[in-house]
């Protein structure tokens, strides 16, 4: 069977999917991708289904090879370096990846995130209907926990029909991050006015201590108006949490079900990704929008996703010294 | 009569069903009314509801059911009268000191023995409420008001998992290792949540627990038969 070797990988490195959809109300953790449009994106440019598994890097970034046959990738998220066998790809890329080859994608210009999807289906067990990894719990993905080097996922269904790399025209990938916007509630009524408009403001960057599961809110400390203990409740992805300490948590992928502080805002769903993709260092404030607002935002990136995906064949404008050396384009020049 | 609920977003794509703020069997009746209803109805456009203590957190897809339109099916069931509790579940319990470290401070900070403390714990019926935490980790409600006891000021280090804790009027029957603020008073050889098993969950919130108490050679004998995949705690229909 053709399979996908893990070469290297760094930690944070999981398989995720659409998300173990339908098992919240056992306490059970969503997982699935942390940028979800650029996770669909991945997968559509292969013809999957837009939430069928794939792999999630990290900024430790990985290296695979194709074992048995030609495997049909492509990458899309943020703006990470793809090598192929040492010669630079653009970061979003469709590509065949042969017998021998080595596919490196590793942390780039920005970006926190980058998903790797296989052409065909990765072939594990799901759990709870989804192959999604919470390492919090081992569920899920390969024995619950990150990918390391040395596994082998096998992949059903494989093809090969990409041929020479081509780059992923989508634009709508390309999304700002210097606002964030957020639909205020449940509990914005545990706030005065004036904090949710310092809520607003910020100026706020992701700290350092963030996680699959929270992103800590570095920026002013938030007061509350009436406590900050509530009787727990359900918790969407992208509810923004205020403990007592008065620092945001953002709950992302790996959240919990439910939670017992109050939630000051929900980020919008088509927002989530853009704030996933953010580095420490990057500044933004928060608008808060209507359902109504947010919901054609959605619509917009469901249409963008729903378009056919363009494509242009890649043009090799750098040519690394391995590769010159192999075309001996420069042996007359150093031969003795 | 009872209040209108309040609608909360959470986002686009979750509506927040309030029908108070306190921990309440009336309450929470509600929450679990709407939960059934809906699931009854099968609306498209939900993709899955949470039931906790106090509302009803609905996930659903913004592009195919509007809020709009779920406010109103919502509003249209809100008057369904609660369905009684689906099932009892009988789990067993070993109060075992191994198990049950803290039964003996229970005990003297309520000026009780610990026979009394585990007669009173395994002497009432619980109201599943709702799972968080983790997978299985479930939230129990009806504790004796004789075993009311603050959270530790400090958490403990973490417990074994399947384990029985009591604190501020609720107990918790845990699925992992964790530490904890709670205060132990036993161990079910029951998994509220196994991967080798299916269902891999047992008990619905809105179900009633109680709690049988077991020795420990008998809590051995089924931890063993649980391990397989068996289900040990026995269970009957109230309906």
């Amino acid at each position: 069977m053709t399979s996908l070797k893990i070469l290297t990988a760094g930690p944070g490195v999981t398989l995720q999917d659409h998300g173990r959809d339908g098992y919240l109300r056992y306490g059970v953790t969503a997982a699935g991708a942390m940028d979800r449009l650029a996770h669909a994106a991945a997968n559509l440019a292969l013809d999957n289904e837009a939430g069928a598994v794939a792999i999630e890097i990290s900024l430790g970034g990985i290296e695979v090879a194709a074992e048995g046959g030609a495997l049909s990738l492509a990458v899309a998220g943020g703006g990470f370096e793809v090598l192929l066998d040492g010669v630079k790809l653009p970061g979003w890329v469709r590509l065949e990846l042969a017998p021998g080859s080595k596919l490196t994608i590793r942390a780039g210009v920005g970006g926190a995130w980058t998903y790797l999807a296989v052409a065909g289906q990765i072939d594990l067990p799901p759990f709870l209907n989804s192959l999604s990894t919470h390492t919090r719990s081992a569920l899920g993905g390969l024995e619950g926990r990150g990918l390391a080097a040395g596994d082998i996922l096998p992949i059903a269904g494989a093809k090969a029909q990409a041929g020479a790399p081509e780059r992923l025209l989508t634009p709508w990938l390309q999304r700002p991050t210097d606002v964030i916007r957020a639909v205020l509630g449940p509990q914005d009524d545990y706030f005065s006015e004036d904090q949710i408009e310092v809520f607003r403001q910020g100026p706020w960057t992701v700290s350092p201590r963030s996680d699959r599961m929270a992103f800590r809110l570095d920026g002013p400390r938030l007061t509350h108006a009436r406590g900050f203990h509530i009787i727990s409740d359900g918790i969407a992805m992208g509810s923004i949490q205020v403990p007592g300490d008065g620092q945001p948590l953002a709950l992302m992928a790996d959240r919990q079900s439910t939670g017992g502080y109050p939630k000051i805002a929900t980020i919008i769903a088509p927002d989530v990704g853009r704030l996933a993709q953010l580095r420490p260092n990057q500044a933004f404030r928060f608008k808060t929008v209507s359902v109504d607002d947010a919901v054609a935002a959605r619509r917009a990136d469901a249409e963008a996703l729903a378009a056919p995906m363009e494509t242009e064949p890649v043009i090799r404008r750098e040519f690394p010294s391995e590769f010159l050396l192999s075309v001996n384009l420069i042996g007359g020049a150093t031969a003795g | 009569m009872s209040i209108a609920p309040r609608f909360l977003d959470a986002g686009e794509a979750a509506l927040v069903v309030e029908y108070g703020l306190h921990i309440d069997p009336a309450i929470h009746d509600r929450v679990m009314a709407l939960d059934a209803s809906l699931a009854a109805k099968s609306v498209r456009g939900i993709r899955e509801t949470v039931p906790t203590f106090r509302s009803l957190m609905i996930h659903y897809d913004p592009l195919t059911l509007d809020r709009a339109s779920l406010v109103k099916i919502v509003e249209s069931l809100d008057a369904t009268p609660a369905p009684a509790a689906r099932k009892r579940w009988i789990v067993p319990c070993c109060y075992d000191p191994a198990f049950g470290e803290d039964l003996g401070h229970i005990a003297k900070e309520k000026g009780l023995t610990v026979e009394k403390v585990v007669q009173l714990h395994a002497g009432a019926t619980y109201r599943a409420y709702m799972y968080g935490f983790a997978p299985g980790f479930c939230y129990l409600g009806g504790a004796p008001k004789e075993l009311t006891l603050s959270r530790r000021t400090t958490p403990r280090p973490p417990t074994l998992s399947q384990v029985i804790m009591i604190a501020d009027g609720m107990s918790i029957i845990t699925t992992i290792s964790m530490p904890t603020g709670w205060w132990l008073v036993g161990r079910t050889p029951e998994r509220f949540f196994s991967r080798n098993r299916n269902p891999a969950f047992l008990a619905e919130a809105g179900d009633q627990i109680t709690f049988e108490p077991i020795d420990r050679a008998t809590y051995d004998a089924l931890d063993a038969r649980a391990e397989k995949g068996e289900v040990v705690a026995r269970s009957e229909s109230l309906s």
